[in-house]
């Protein structure tokens, strides 16, 4: 039972909010929509879902094509950010609803609710309402009544954004779990990075209504196809500057320099390296100084992140540790060049070496 | 511009509190040095929007006082202790101009247009608006309306403090990191008194030089962010403060030692004798995978980007760990090590030797 | 495509279509049909042409009537819209009152149109009628169905009483929607009482005020039942309002193809007056 977007679009008069699209996730796939507010992810789930129609190509559904079908035929799930609860029905009759609708048997439903009240932990709050729950429950509520029925397709829509940090912390490792033993395809969409990389599975990098990436979580983290997918994946954002390759030489406009890694062509490059691989303390043979102004020094207790101006242009270094700096000094940092990606004119990755080099 | 102290503040929504339930905010004693940046964490119901209330004067407390640099405000309404908000929920004066909107609490107080202009141009430099002054207010996007609010606080020459109130809720995961950054900045440059309320750690650790912990109503711990990360008070500030939190083992005191399965941990603190609940302390920053130590199985391993959470079972419960980006993590077995100096004994929750309340 | 789906919902909107042609489209085809023809009755038809548009619109009996009609609406205008905002802003926005003033608020609109005019109509009666006897008494000489100035008075002060909760109601929906943080953050700013009103409750009430706006202009111009069983247009035809006047040529003179024609320009006035004000209220929202 894959889903599989064939050439989806969506325009809405001259805007278009989503570019064709092709896309297939396979069954009892976990998948990832990443991306910032606005980049599509909320009308692409929706095409998904069916509850609203693509303006060009077809969805296709276990090899059917379900394009027009109405949504309450699609047996599909849906979480979104707020908690959406029934407010005059207990938390049992929330969860219990989907399957009164399916006209299951009053005992098989009363066992089902039962079993998914006790994974989600929501089983002493059964007889109450929702309005008497704390957030994180009402949304566990809203998450049991998703997943109580068979759903082939399930959407979460940003489904812990509006949960205390903690409480996102705890879902968020107890998602994949309630998951694991299921065939149907499940689709989350996030604005985080972190998040995405915790919930492993694939990730589609979304940017301006395009998928600018595609695959197994870790590897698009590792090696972005391009800088628009590097730029979603990057919290802190990703420290960019142009370069220029010149006889085995690359140049940065702050006057800083490296030997080019081999069959990097000449020519102009955007170079990426994440705030993580930018330090100051000399984390490897191939690190080169770039010294700014420090402009803002966060100090968490475990990381420093160092916000500096080297030459005007802005950089932002994380690391391991309590590194106090005094704003508006100059400050030394080294950045590992060994871990930077470089992206020609379009955009695109510059594959340095077959084997691929760890990020 | 003023020191703030706090003095056996307490505050219940009921009108006869009977019970240390019935109180939304326990007994309180505190002293808020004059433009230090101050946050104020917790997750939601601790009572720390209670306790914003309390100092803006939305509340009267229901005992105790409040001082701003000695002077009893306690019963002032908010618009007589010269402080300055930002919301959840960025308020702009819609149908102003962002100039306009800039210069309203200056003109409210009588201020001649030349002082405002000049005030105005500042504070527009310093919260980059300087480009849309002329736009219209509801224009803007939440970001930019924030850096409003936030600019009618910083244009005023009397603000005593500047309040904060979970101020990124409605702002993007992307530009939340930017304006964190600018509020930082902000406060390097203007010698205001920042209090700052979220529920997230990122936000209040980044932000404040010093961070009130709450809990249930009460404060758990004060201190600046290495403090609260390298020796928390209480088990709920080592499970609060870090992603993941503090890992928290059961375990058996002897002679003020830690054991776990008969086996002795090396621990920065020592157990006082005393009946009740005894717990080690670590955070998954300080274990590591060694030839010796407390025997655990891997469960589970997430990737994090540039370190891994890998999740192991040990007799003394759940020990999380990180292990940096291609270090090697043992498939089943293994023998975790932690590190002596991070490692500390809590009774009843407290850190051992240090019990009762800050 | 699956097709079927989107048919189904033909089957569901059919019968609204077929009531709206009922109760819309054919009787405006026949007013149609009506003004541009000289009828006597026994279905007899002449073609007119544009005869009847051209002399209504030059007749002064017509402008007479729009100017009255103008007047009213203006007058009733001014008076309702500032009075239901200010008692919207006097209304207690928690507590039990408010329960109460929203009942209160909410009865004159449950009374049938024509019992307003009756109710009116009785007490405004010099000899008996509680307002027209008071105000006689205290010296005022009051006779609302023999002076014009007193049968405006009178239809203005029915109308107003009549229809400001309406104002009101709809003021206050707008002013419970604005989130605490905004008075909060106002008085911290320093803002006065008028400040507040001018740059936080007012922007916010924008939009119900232009629907509150738009419904007492449309149906002001309409009104009929109530003036009709108040003063009947009278004394003379110093408070004939345009409704008055179409019926009186339509079912009193029994001139079809006129009647037809005036009224259609009484739907064409009402719409341009409605668009302009929608235009011009809503215009730079959309930015």
């Amino acid at each position: 039972m894959a889903l599989e977007l064939k050439n989806v679009g969506k325009k809405v008069g001259a805007d278009v909010h989503i570019h064709p699209t092709d896309l297939t996730f396979e069954p009892g796939s976990f998948n990832i929509l990443l991306g910032t507010t606005l980049a599509g992810k909320t009308t692409l789930m929706q095409m998904m879902a069916g509850l609203e129609k693509p303006t060009s190509g077809e969805v296709w559904f276990d090899g059917r094509n379900v394009t027009g079908t109405a949504v309450q035929k699609r047996n599909v799930s849906m979480v979104y950010q707020q908690f959406i609860n029934y407010p005059n029905m207990s938390v049992f009759d929330n969860i219990a609803s989907p399957l009164r609708v399916a006209r299951l048997p009053a005992e098989e439903i009363r066992t089902r609710v039962g079993e998914m009240a006790e994974l989600m932990r929501i089983s002493a709050m059964l007889d109450r309402r929702p309005s008497e729950l704390s957030g994180g429950q009402q949304q566990r509520t809203a998450m049991a009544r998703a997943l109580v029925k068979d759903s082939d397709l399930i959407l979460l829509d940003e489904p812990l954004a509006n949960l205390d940090f903690k409480l996102r912390e705890e879902m968020r490792d107890e998602l994949p779990r309630l998951f694991a033993e299921r065939n149907c395809v499940v689709v989350y969409a996030t604005t985080e990075p972190t998040e995405a990389l915790l919930l492993g599975g694939q990730t589609a990098a979304m940017h301006e209504g395009r998928v600018v990436d595609f695959g197994p979580t870790g590897d698009i983290y590792r090696n972005p196809s391009g800088l628009e997918s590097a730029k979603v994946f990057s919290e802190p954002p990703i420290n960019l500057a142009r370069a220029s390759v010149k006889s085995g030489w690359v140049l940065l406009d702050e006057g800083v320099s490296w030997k080019a890694d081999k069959g990097l062509a000449e020519g102009e490059y955007t170079i990426g390296i994440r705030p993580h691989h930018v330090s100051p303390v000399r984390q490897s043979t191939r690190s080169v100084v770039i010294e700014g102004k420090v402009k803002v020094a966060e100090l968490t207790g475990s990381e420093s992140i160092i916000h500096f101006h080297a030459h005007d242009h802005p950089w932002v270094s994380l690391s391991h540790g309590v590194h106090p700096f005094e704003t508006g000094r100059f400050a030394r940092f080294y950045a590992d060049m060994s871990k930077c990606f470089y992206f020609d004119a379009d955009g695109h990755l510059v594959d340095l070496s077959p084997a691929g080099k760890a990020a | 511009m003023a020191r703030i102290t706090l003095k056996n503040l307490k505050h219940a929504y009921m009108p006869n509190p009977v019970n240390d339930e019935d109180w939304a905010l326990k007994e309180l004693n505190l002293d808020w040095d004059d433009g230090g940046a101050y946050a104020l964490l917790g997750p939601s119901g601790c009572g720390k929007t209670t306790l914003l209330n309390l100092i803006s004067g939305l509340l009267t407390p229901s005992h105790g006082s409040i001082l701003f640099d000695d002077h009893d405000v306690t019963r002032l309404p908010p618009e007589q202790r010269k402080i300055a908000q930002v919301f959840q929920f960025p308020v702009v004066y819609d149908t102003m101009t962002v100039y306009d909107n800039l210069a309203f609490p200056l003109r409210n107080r009588g201020v001649d247009e030349t002082t405002v202009n000049k005030r105005v141009l500042e504070v527009a430099e310093m919260n980059d608006l300087t480009a849309t002054l002329g736009n219209r207010a509801s224009g803007l996007t939440a970001d930019g309306k924030q850096k409003i609010s936030l600019g009618r606080g910083l244009v005023r020459t009397d603000v005593n403090a500047i309040l904060f109130d979970e101020p990124l809720t409605v702002i993007d995961p992307h530009l939340k990191f930017q304006l964190r950054s600018k509020l930082k900045e902000l406060h390097t440059r203007v010698p205001n008194t920042m209090i700052y309320v979220t529920h997230d750690q990122t936000e209040a650790i980044t932000f404040a030089d010093k961070v009130v912990v709450m809990n249930v109503g009460e404060v758990v711990q004060v201190g600046t962010p290495k403090e609260l990360f390298e020796e928390p008070h209480h088990t709920f500030v080592g499970h609060f403060i870090g992603s993941p939190g503090m890992n928290v083992l059961a375990c058996e005191v002897k002679n003020g030692h830690a054991y776990i399965a008969g086996k002795k941990i090396a621990t920065a603190n020592k157990a006082v004798a005393k009946a009740g609940k005894s717990e080690i302390g670590v955070r998954p920053e300080f274990v590591k995978f060694a030839r010796q130590g407390l025997e655990a199985r891997v469960v589970k391993v997430s990737d994090a980007g540039r370190f891994s959470v890998v999740e192991t079972d040990s007799a003394g419960g759940r020990v999380r760990l990180l292990v940096e980006e291609g270090g090697a993590i043992p498939s089943e077995t293994a023998r975790l090590e932690f590190d002596p100096a991070a490692t500390r004994i809590y009774s009843n929750g407290w850190l051992a030797g240090r019990e009762g309340r800050p | 495509m699956n097709k079927t789906v989107n048919q189904k919902a033909w089957f569901f909107v059919a019968p609204v279509l077929i009531l709206v042609a009922f109760n819309a489209i054919v009787p405006l085809m026949t007013v149609v049909n009506y003004s541009v023809q000289e009828t006597f009755g026994d279905n007899v038809f002449f073609w007119a042409g544009l005869r009847w548009f051209e002399e209504i619109l030059r007749s002064p009996r017509f402008h007479d009537a729009l100017g009255r009609q103008l007047f009213f609406t203006g007058t009733i205008l001014a008076i309702e819209i500032p009075l239901g905002v200010i008692i919207a802003l006097a209304m207690p926005r928690k507590g039990p009152w408010v329960s109460v003033c929203l009942v209160l608020m909410a009865m004159p609109l449950l009374i049938p149109w024509n019992v307003v005019g009756a109710m009116w109509n009785i007490f405004g009666l010099p000899e008996i009628g509680l307002l027209g006897k008071t105000l006689n008494t205290i010296g005022f000489d009051y006779n609302y169905t023999r002076q014009p100035g007193d049968a405006w008075f009178t239809l203005i002060l029915m109308d107003v009483w009549h229809w400001t909760s309406l104002v009101v109601l709809l003021a206050y929906a707008g002013l419970v929607s604005i989130p605490d943080a905004y008075y909060q953050a106002a008085r911290i700013d320093g803002a006065s009482s008028w400040a507040i009103f001018r740059y936080i409750q007012l922007p916010k009430m924008k939009r119900v005020l232009t629907i509150a706006v738009l419904l007492r202009f449309m149906d002001s111009f309409n009104i009929y039942t109530e003036p009709s069983v108040l003063t009947g247009g009278g004394p003379g035809n110093s408070t004939t309002l345009l409704s008055l006047d179409l019926v009186k040529i339509a079912l009193g003179q029994f001139d079809l193809g006129p009647a037809a024609a005036m009224s259609l320009i009484y739907f064409l006035v009402i719409l341009l007056f409605s668009w302009i004000f929608y235009t011009v209220m809503t215009r730079g929202e959309e930015q």
